[in-house]
């Protein structure tokens, strides 16, 4: 398949083919991948377009004239302008910064945005379900100028408890929540919290790294301030994370990392930073990964979103119901038992068999998942687990390695019990 | 799936399911030290109870995988009892073997010294250097006695 080509109408077994690494076979079986939440495998079209980069391309950003670094900087710039129209930017590809992760995101919203505007008193609140990324530049802020760090309970359908949220209001100057747990597969309502955070005079940031390739991330709809996401986990390469923010805020934001590319002016006695995205972009930036995503939102927009919501959503359901009458019990799910506001990442606590224990004979299987407490170690206190085996569907998966995952996690209850 | 058998021998899984020398000591004048995996969030807590440079007691608390667990037991059932000197010739000779020394484990030879017999069952995690993200959970336990043991020093 051409890169970028639209695929006309949706196939997982399409999809499939068109990513190679699940060609491989391990133990003699197939891989059964079942761990997209962690990473996503990318499709041909994302390692083409990075190897074209590097064969034909290859050349720095915003610098030479000739005709190479004009096209390499074509490619930088177009990722920024994809990823703009994949979230609906309103103002365009000048909101989007790239980062290397979703975790230097949440850092560079912490140390620029949070260092300039929060002082002492002033509240950050998160939740017990999010992710460390999202968790300890807080911490690190409030060391700095004594913010403080309020979080939202996770009540016992592993859900937010927003039963208290006017009062949990109260001083919030900016509100950071994941809009899918990582862990749980929750899906919250952002929109709502985006309005209840504007009505008491507080910013929203949302964490969209799980699910921006697995439900649609529209930032005019959502009406959010800032949207934070990798490139990894929607089928892009890894080293390359996206800061969307609107360009009033980004603006106003001081620079994070010094050095070439952020400057409009450097003198003996200081430096001037340059305005949008590239004041946050020191240094050369990941230009192939940058033709990676660029690739990948053209596949996932050749996909059509709504309709791997819909396929994970089935896959989802599919396999909690077997999850569900399968294993007399022994099998419990940590998260959502039906797929209303869930995503498909699964987590299981597998009756006397430790999580690392569980993948281990599931790696025999060839299944991957993913054992541990997936950076989200509040949300496992709150559970009182220490962690968890976790699998997670991409647009490849398909109710066969809900079918492998089954049979493997048999044998390890037998292996153990 | 013989590798698989391999890692998950029967000695280590009697140890998962029945963990000796579980529980905790009266802290003083038994040692207590913690130990952490951060990767898995796997937890250990052993209290040792040294009496005339001899480990007279060793109890473990904590959780953790089959293989953190019993390492954990088995070290216990190796070092209970022993002068400090010879459990600290067995945990470096245990740290030997998952660095992959297991020449001098398991191979046809017979253990020549005493160091090597008192660790007899301990052979069984040998298995664990074939899975090299699991090394560290069979050395977790390893780590913090011997943490405390130089703590008591």
């Amino acid at each position: 398949m051409a890169p970028g080509e639209p695929v006309s109408s949706f196939d997982p077994r399409r999809v499939r083919a068109d990513t190679p690494l699940l060609r491989r076979v391990i133990n003699e079986r197939p891989i059964t991948y079942l761990d997209s939440a962690a990473s996503s495998l990318p499709p041909r079209a994302v390692i083409e377009a990075m190897s074209r980069y590097y064969e034909m391309r290859h050349a720095n950003v915003h610098r030479g004239v000739y005709q190479t670094a004009n096209e390499a900087t074509a490619i930088y710039e177009g990722a920024r302008e994809a990823i703009a129209r994949f979230i609906n930017a309103p103002a365009g590809a000048n909101e989007i910064v790239f980062t290397k992760n979703a975790t230097e995101g949440f850092n560079l919203l912490a140390k620029s945005w949070g260092h300039k505007n929060l002082k002492a008193g002033d509240v950050v609140l998160v939740s017990e379900m999010e992710h460390h990324a999202n968790i300890v530049p807080w911490f690190q802020l409030r060391e700095v100028n004594g913010i403080e760090v309020r979080f939202i309970p996770v009540n016992d359908d592993f859900r937010l408890d927003l039963t208290d949220i006017e009062s949990l209001m109260e001083g919030v100057k900016l509100v950071s929540l994941t809009a899918m747990s990582n862990v749980l597969g929750t899906i919250n309502p952002i929109k709502d919290l985006a309005a209840l955070a504007h009505r008491h005079g507080a910013l929203i940031a949302v964490d969209a790294a799980q699910s921006v390739a697995h439900s649609p991330s529209d930032v005019t709809d959502l009406d959010v301030d800032f949207f934070i996401f990798s490139a990894h986990k929607m089928l892009g390469p890894t080293g390359l994370g996206v800061v969307w923010t609107r360009e009033a805020i980004l603006d106003q934001m001081p620079p994070f990392l010094g050095g070439g590319g952020m400057i409009a002016d450097v003198r003996v006695d200081g430096y001037t930073p340059a305005n949008g995205p590239s004041r946050f972009e020191a240094g050369t930036p990941p230009i192939a990964e940058a033709a990676g995503l660029g690739a990948a939102v053209l596949y996932l927009e050749g996909l059509g979103m709504a309709n791997i919501v819909e396929h994970e959503r089935n896959l989802t359901s599919d396999a909690l119901s077997r999850l569900a009458s399968e294993f007399d019990g022994r099998v419990r799910v940590i998260g959502p038992s039906d797929t209303h506001s869930r995503g498909g990442v699964i987590s299981l606590d597998v009756e006397g068999v430790h999580p690392h224990d569980v993948a281990q004979v599931l790696d025999q299987f060839a299944v991957c998942v993913r054992p541990g407490h997936h950076c989200a170690k509040p949300l496992m206190r709150r559970f009182n687990l220490a962690a968890t085996a976790r699998a997670s569907f991409g647009p490849y998966s398909l109710t066969r390695d809900t079918d492998v995952l089954i049979e493997a996690l048999h044998h390890a209850l037998t292996m153990f019990g | 799936m013989s590798s698989l058998e391999d890692l998950y021998r029967e000695v280590i899984l009697d140890h998962y399911r029945s963990p000796r020398n579980r529980g905790e000591l009266p802290s003083p004048p038994a040692r207590r030290v913690e130990g952490f995996n951060p990767l898995c969030g796997d937890e250990i807590v052993v209290y040792l109870e040294v009496r005339d440079d001899v480990l007279v007691d060793i109890k473990l608390t904590g959780h953790g995988c089959s293989i953190s667990q019993s390492s954990s037991s088995l070290m216990s059932a190796a070092v209970k009892g022993k002068p400090v000197s010879q459990v600290r010739e067995i945990i470096a000779n245990f740290k030997q073997l998952m660095m992959g020394h297991e020449a001098t484990l398991g191979s046809d030879e017979a253990p020549t010294t005493a160091d090597l017999r008192a660790m007899g069952e301990l052979a069984a995690l040998q298995g664990v250097v074939k899975f090299p993200v699991r090394i560290k959970c069979a050395t977790l336990a390893w780590n913090t006695l011997a943490q405390g043991l130089d703590e008591s020093d």
